[in-house]
């Protein structure tokens, strides 16, 4: 069973006040956190990576609870969430399909049974590769006002046996929504989707 | 979070970023304690955009506000006291309807003494960058030791971006401050316990 090798970790909060329009006396706020790690399987096929998934939850853990912490660490502020993964040109995009059980999982348990699914995206890609990471409602995919995405990425990683994993939250919808749709104030919460 | 301007202000301020970085391992080696530094970014609505201003005392002042409020948020993101910052820098990206000078109005005349006022030392001067540019500009905010600018250690630099700054009515004004040196400093030249902290260089 390998461990988890990690290099570097990075924390970026944003608060955005407004967007050409009025300025909002409650800013959005979007947190990413990302950790860059040692790909246990860079340079040759591997049949059997499905385990490292258990090695990554207490990482998935961690993360989570610094995003909450980024936040101002009330997690019942977090009202969208997203999660991707870019694994370095010696990997290959399967694994970073390893970080979808315990990233999002992790998110879950944390924000207290978040029940949509977590948006996601990856890629393989050379160090200062970014990541549009996609952001939609913790409890109804549907939300139209709070699908958003947060860019992320840094200029040294990931190295070719790497992979950065990334989790990323928010406390609202976007700064200026208004295109319509499900309301965060209408989700029936059942289904993960409405 | 209280509001970053009053209603006084001269700063209109459109976002915050704040970044982290901690480095545990370098060239497969443990680096503890990590290397940490942090970075926050205001994006500001530039008033001298678009047309030539002779007089840049509007924007000297917005640097002022700047110095404090980047400096204490990005030591709150760094979570350490203020006192043990040991190396820092600034830099600002331009958006394309504003003048590189307006970069230097902002970083010279007046923001490097809310700076200093918040870490409480800071003899050496503030390493620092400036640029024009469109959405997603990288900027390298060059780092160097607060008290002794020769400390070799401490040389270094931390690339911070937003892919929606500056745009071209706006400037993306960044303060970083760090905990350490790089994380396996080992080219030399005076080093930290070496400072006298007299003269801002040595």
């Amino acid at each position: 069973m390998p461990d988890v090798q990690v290099r570097k970790k990075l924390t970026a909060v944003e608060e955005i006040y407004h967007e050409g329009g009025r300025v909002s006396s409650t800013p959005l706020r979007r947190a990413a956190a990302l950790a860059v790690i040692h790909n246990p399987f860079a340079g040759s096929y591997v049949e059997d990576i499905a385990s490292f998934m258990d090695d990554l939850k207490p990482l998935g853990l961690e993360m989570s609870r610094s995003l909450v912490a980024a936040l101002g660490g009330n997690a019942k502020a977090v009202e969208g969430y997203g999660k991707g993964a870019i694994v370095g040109a010696a990997g290959e995009l399967e694994h970073g399909a390893l970080w979808h059980v315990p990233g999002g999982y992790a998110m879950r348990d944390i924000l207290g049974g978040a029940k949509a699914i977590v948006a996601s995206t990856k890629k393989v890609g050379g160090p200062g590769v970014r990541l549009d990471v996609p952001i939609t409602h913790i409890n109804a995919s549907y939300v139209r006002s709070h699908f958003d995405s947060m860019e992320v990425g840094l200029a040294d990683a990931p190295r070719s046996d790497e992979i950065l994993l990334a989790l990323v939250m928010t406390t609202g919808p976007r700064i200026h929504a208004r295109v319509g749709g499900l309301k965060a104030s209408d989700i029936k919460g059942e289904d993960g989707l409405r | 979070m209280n509001a970053p301007t009053t209603a006084s202000s001269k700063t209109k301020i459109r976002k915050i970023a704040t970044f982290v970085e901690e480095t545990n391992i370098e060239m497969g080696r443990p680096i503890n304690p990590p290397t940490r530094r942090a970075a926050a970014v205001a994006v500001i609505e530039n008033p001298c955009a678009g047309k030539y201003v002779e007089d840049l005392s509007e924007l000297m002042a917005i640097g002022e506000e700047l110095g404090e409020l980047l400096t204490l948020r990005a030591v709150a993101a760094l979570g350490i006291a203020a006192t043990k910052v040991e190396s820092y820098g600034k830099a600002a990206a331009v958006g394309e309807n504003g003048e590189l000078e307006h970069a230097a109005a902002i970083l010279h005349p007046k923001l490097g003494a809310p700076v200093r006022r918040v870490l409480g030392k800071g003899v050496a001067l503030i390493p620092s960058s400036k640029k024009r540019g469109g959405l997603g500009v990288a900027l390298d905010i060059p780092l160097g030791h607060k008290d002794a600018a020769f400390v070799r250690s401490h040389f270094d630099g931390m690339e911070v971006r937003l892919n929606d700054a500056p745009r071209a009515n706006e400037i993306m004004v960044a303060v970083a401050v760090t905990d350490s040196g790089r994380p396996l400093a080992r080219v030399g030249g005076l080093a930290k316990d070496q400072i006298k902290g007299e003269d801002g260089l040595r």
